[in-house]
Formats: C-alpha cells, sequence, structure tokens
C-alpha cells in the first residue's frame, strides 16, 4: 500500500469521533467499544482514561453496600455569575441534567473490603471536577461523618481545579477541606487519596495532595499550574512526562502508582495494615 | 457585559491596578513602620531559601507594652533586582516549607503569626512543581488550620489564589480598602471564561473580589481604610492603620484558650460557602 492510500485512508475516520477514542497520551486511536471493554486504559501505552464516579464507585465499594450522601448539597450561584457565554446556573443547570449529579463529587458510605468506609469520587464531567461550594461543603461533611462513625476516608480527586464561577467562596473551599481531612487524619483515622487523571490546580493544591497515603494510575496528569501557564513562565518547552503520575512519583510526591484493577484490592490491604479488619473477612 | 454598581466610583479592574501598583506599601515597608524590631531568618531547611516569603520574629510597640510576634509575608521586592530575586512575590514550595518551619517555633514559643498577603498567586514555574508547589500549598492550609497560636492575617494587595492562601488561614483577617482577593486574576478568568485577556475588567466584576465584596460574603472580617486615592499616597498613616488594627486583633485572641481558638479558626472556614 503506498503513501498516498494510507493517507486516503486515514480521512476516512470520522471526525466527531463518534467511533473513535484518541489516547491523550499517546495519540492512538482506539476503538470506543474496545476502550470501554478495556476499562477506559489505552491499549497502547496503558495510560488510565477518566471514569465517571459511579462506574469508580461500582470499582470500589464492595457490591450493594454503597449508600450516596449529601445529595441535596448541589452547587450555589451566590455571585449571580454571568460570563461570555451566559450565566453560570443555567450552564450548571444543564450540566446537572445530562449527568444527573447534583455536584462534582459523589459521596457516600460503604464498604471496602468488609472495611466500613466514607467513599468520595469525584466526576470530570460536572463542570470539569471544578471545586464549589458544594463540593467542598461535602468533603467537609463527609470528613466530620468519618470522625463520628470511625470510617476511614477515600477519595478519588479528578478536577481542574477551583470553580471561578462561585468566586472567593471556591478558594475558600481549599482551606475548609483541607483543615476537614486534617482533622480525620488528627482523629487517628487513615486518609487515602488516590489522583486520578486529571488532579489539578486548587484540588491539587488542598485535600488530594493530603492524603496519609497518594497514589494515582498510570500516566495520569498531576499538578498545580496549567503547562501553557508555566511555558509561558518560562520561555521553555515543557518534556512530555511534565506533570504525569510517573514524574510526580520520582519527586516523592505519591506513595505508588496502581493500575485500576489493583485500586481496591492496595486500598483494602492499606486499610489493614492500619488496623481495619473488616467486618467480615 | 453589564457593568454593575460601582463603589465610591472605583471599579473592581481600578482596585486591581491599585494592587498591583509598585508604590503601594509592600511587607518590608510595613514591617519597618510597624516593628521597633525585625530579625528575618531563613531556609526551609530542605533545599533552599525563597525570597518570596519573608519570615522573621518582630516586636510590635503599643501603650500595653511590647508585642512579640511571627512576621509572615509575601515579598515584591523594591528594586528590580529585588523583584527578580523576589519572582515578584510568587513564593515557590520552599517558601511556604520557611513558613510553616517557623510557625512551628512560633506555637512553641507561643508567639502569634501575623501574615501579609501580596501576591500574584504561587510561581508557576518547573523548579515549583518538581519541588511540590501542590504538595506545599496543600500542607500550609491543614497546617496552619491546625496551628495552636493565634494568628491574624493583612491582604494588603493582591490575594492570587492558592499562593495567598496558603499564608492566608487565620483567625482574624484583615484587608485593606483596595485590596484585591480572588481564585483566579481577573485576566486569567476572561481568558478562560471570555476567551479574551482583555475583558479582565468584565471578569473583575463577575468575581466579586473587592475588600467590600469580600466582607459580604463572609471571607474577611474587617476592612482596614486606606487614605484618598490609596494606600501609596501615604506609606505611614495606612502604615498605622494597619498597625491599630493588628493589634488589637492581637490584643483580641490572647487571652482565648488554644483549643477554643482552633476550634473557631475551623468553624470559621467550615461556614464559608455553606448555602446548604
Amino acid at each position: 500500500m503506498g503513501w498516498f492510500e494510507k493517507k486516503a485512508e486515514k480521512a476516512k475516520i470520522p471526525p466527531a469521533q463518534a467511533l473513535w477514542q484518541v489516547c491523550p497520551r499517546c495519540r492512538s486511536y482506539v476503538a470506543k467499544d474496545e476502550w470501554k471493554a478495556n476499562n477506559c486504559i489505552c491499549p497502547a501505552c496503558g495510560y488510565h482514561g477518566r471514569l465517571g464516579a459511579r462506574a469508580r464507585i461500582a470499582q470500589l465499594a464492595d457490591e450493594g453496600t454503597f449508600a450516596e450522601v449529601f445529595r441535596e448539597v448541589s452547587y450555589s450561584d451566590h455571585l449571580d455569575f454571568h460570563d461570555a457565554t451566559g450565566p453560570y446556573k443555567t450552564k450548571v443547570d444543564s450540566t446537572i441534567a445530562k449527568t444527573g449529579e447534583t455536584e462534582s463529587v459523589v459521596m457516600g458510605t460503604a464498604e471496602m473490603g468488609g472495611v466500613p468506609v466514607m467513599l468520595g469520587v469525584m466526576d470530570f464531567s460536572f463542570m470539569g471536577g471544578s471545586l464549589g461550594t458544594g463540593t467542598g461543603e461535602r468533603i467537609a461533611r463527609a470528613c466530620e461523618q468519618a470522625i463520628a462513625e470511625r470510617r476511614p476516608l477515600v477519595i478519588c480527586s479528578a478536577s481542574g481545579g477551583a470553580r471561578m464561577h462561585e468566586g472567593i467562596l471556591s478558594l475558600m473551599q481549599m482551606a475548609k477541606t483541607s483543615a476537614a481531612v486534617g482533622r480525620v487524619k488528627e482523629a487517628g483515622l487513615p486518609y487515602i487519596s488516590v489522583l486520578t487523571d486529571p488532579t489539578t490546580g486548587g484540588v491539587s493544591a488542598s485535600f488530594a495532595m493530603l492524603g496519609d497515603i497518594n497514589i494515582t494510575e498510570p500516566k495520569a496528569l498531576i499538578g498545580f499550574a496549567g503547562r501553557r501557564v508555566i511555558e509561558n513562565t518560562i520561555h521553555q518547552k515543557l518534556p512530555p512526562d511534565f506533570q504525569t503520575a510517573e514524574y510526580l512519583k520520582a519527586h516523592g510526591f505519591i506513595d505508588k502508582i496502581v493500575e485500576r484493577k489493583d485500586l481496591k484490592p492496595f486500598i483494602v490491604k492499606m486499610l489493614r495494615y492500619f488496623g481495619f479488619e473488616g467486618l467480615r473477612v | 457585559m453589564a457593568t454593575r454598581k460601582k463603589i465610591e466610583n472605583v471599579t473592581a479592574m481600578d482596585r486591581v491596578k491599585l494592587a498591583r501598583d509598585p508604590k503601594r506599601p509592600h511587607m518590608m515597608d510595613f514591617v519597618s513602620r510597624i516593628c521597633s524590631d525585625f530579625e528575618e531568618l531563613h531556609g526551609d531547611r530542605l533545599v533552599n531559601d525563597d525570597r518570596g516569603l519573608i519570615c522573621g520574629f518582630a516586636t510590635i510597640d503599643d501603650a500595653k507594652g511590647a508585642l512579640k510576634v511571627l512576621m509572615i509575608g509575601h515579598h515584591k521586592g523594591a528594586t528590580v533586582e529585588e523583584n527578580m530575586e523576589a519572582n515578584f512575590g510568587m513564593a515557590n514550595p520552599d517558601g511556604y516549607r520557611k513558613a510553616m518551619r517557623l510557625a512551628k517555633l512560633a506555637e512553641k514559643f507561643r508567639l502569634p503569626i501575623v501574615t501579609f498577603v501580596d501576591t500574584p498567586g504561587a510561581y508557576p514555574g518547573d523548579t515549583a512543581e518538581a519541588r511540590g508547589q501542590a504538595e506545599a500549598i496543600a500542607k500550609s492550609l491543614e497546617f496552619f488550620s491546625l496551628l495552636k497560636t493565634p494568628i491574624v492575617v493583612v491582604v494588603t494587595g493582591e490575594g492570587g489564589s492558592g499562593g495567598a492562601l496558603a499564608i492566608a488561614v487565620g483567625d482574624r483577617i484583615l484587608m485593606l480598602e483596595n485590596a484585591v482577593y480572588s481564585v483566579i486574576s481577573p485576566e486569567g478568568c476572561a481568558g478562560i471564561l471570555w476567551r479574551d485577556g482583555a475583558q479582565a475588567p468584565a471578569a473583575a466584576e463577575a468575581l466579586k473580589i473587592t475588600a467590600a465584596d469580600l466582607k459580604r460574603l463572609g471571607a474577611i472580617d474587617e476592612i482596614v481604610k486606606e487614605p484618598a486615592g490609596g494606600a501609596q499616597k501615604s506609606h505611614a498613616a495606612v502604615a498605622a492603620s494597619v498597625k491599630k488594627a493588628v493589634v488589637a486583633a492581637l490584643r483580641e485572641l490572647e487571652g482565648v484558650p488554644l483549643d477554643e481558638l482552633v476550634a473557631k479558626r475551623y468553624a470559621k472556614f467550615r461556614a464559608m460557602g455553606n448555602f446548604y
């Protein structure tokens, strides 16, 4: 097959990416069905793609044990925020309608390996997983419930950072959630933080980085500032592995990179080391 | 976009410009006017002495006697060389770790802490990422929320996002009249939500970043008045007002039992944005 034929063949790929998932790490085209069947993991490079909150909960919680809490805590439009594309309220209401979620973190009680835990999972498809007042409130309440009921805390983060539509009070959720997880740790309970792709900005710079154990999945993007902002600051191109899970681990900020299939057994193992044997071992 | 109600005919973007005015008093201007003694201490005992954040023990004299405190503040520098050295007030992880190291020492010897917040944001550089900018800020937020000594925060200029908040978890949050404090810079917000950095004035209005806005939202406790035209018109006058407000806050906090102090500090931030 000549190079011109190859080119013609490539042009047939539907541009809307209806059938194909392009791996954001290695740019391989993977059939959407194959991507999903492979648990949203790139078969070519092993990048662990984004997973919705419900799918991740199903993989982490013991079957039938997850009971959602604080669903009534949703967003707040206390600034009556409008930008060039319209009101924040319209945007977030349509996200709620589309995703069926009412905030960017789904929180609940669950059992993991028989251990009663507080489990929170962020969903990047809800406003980029941004940290709004509702998100912060859910996390703070979860921390307080964890302390009251002596449950270990497990939070999986996936977020672009603070939600600017909620202004200064979204920034304050960084302080609120950090203080709250700090109290969980002070109470002698373990906090296991799973930083999934992507965890950046105000979420990486608050509760996500504060785990007693910080773990992540292969090739996840984790960082504080955005790549472009940094490149503009230092006037240099950054290497491709910059701000990856592997980079973070090499620099000492991650305890372990764990493949998706091993996440639950790893977390349960840590809980056992910390003395949580569970109800029905 | 419709421009919203103007306060005293000064727009939010006007205040952003005032807050960034190089002639505005900075950390060391306040220290030299408020303190009778200041002894800077250096380094995080790990890798570096960040110049974007300055820490030192200081003495503030007032009618009731001398108050010994730890001062922590962003440092922008007065000359071009100092600006460069201090990264224009953008602290590195090492700066936040130095602040925590010395704050622990302040707690040990029962000294209260005063912080001066004035930064465009934490330094967004590759070296800062490599040394864990996110971890350093996160750790600071947790650390100061648990620290058993009084903390008075003064937002004096730019309160730039997480880099500002990292030294702004305290028991009393004061803010100068023309200072701004925001989750993102107006330019950054306009670039993302308006797809046009030139829409920064609209973003500045929408984000509600002025002292009056923050007071209304419950993110700060008290506004410190500035001389007409702004703090840069009279460093002496604004320093006197800051000193008065800081001393009053410290005197108020000095008798509070430490467990109660920390519980109240948690409750203060816990209540922020709880509409539910």
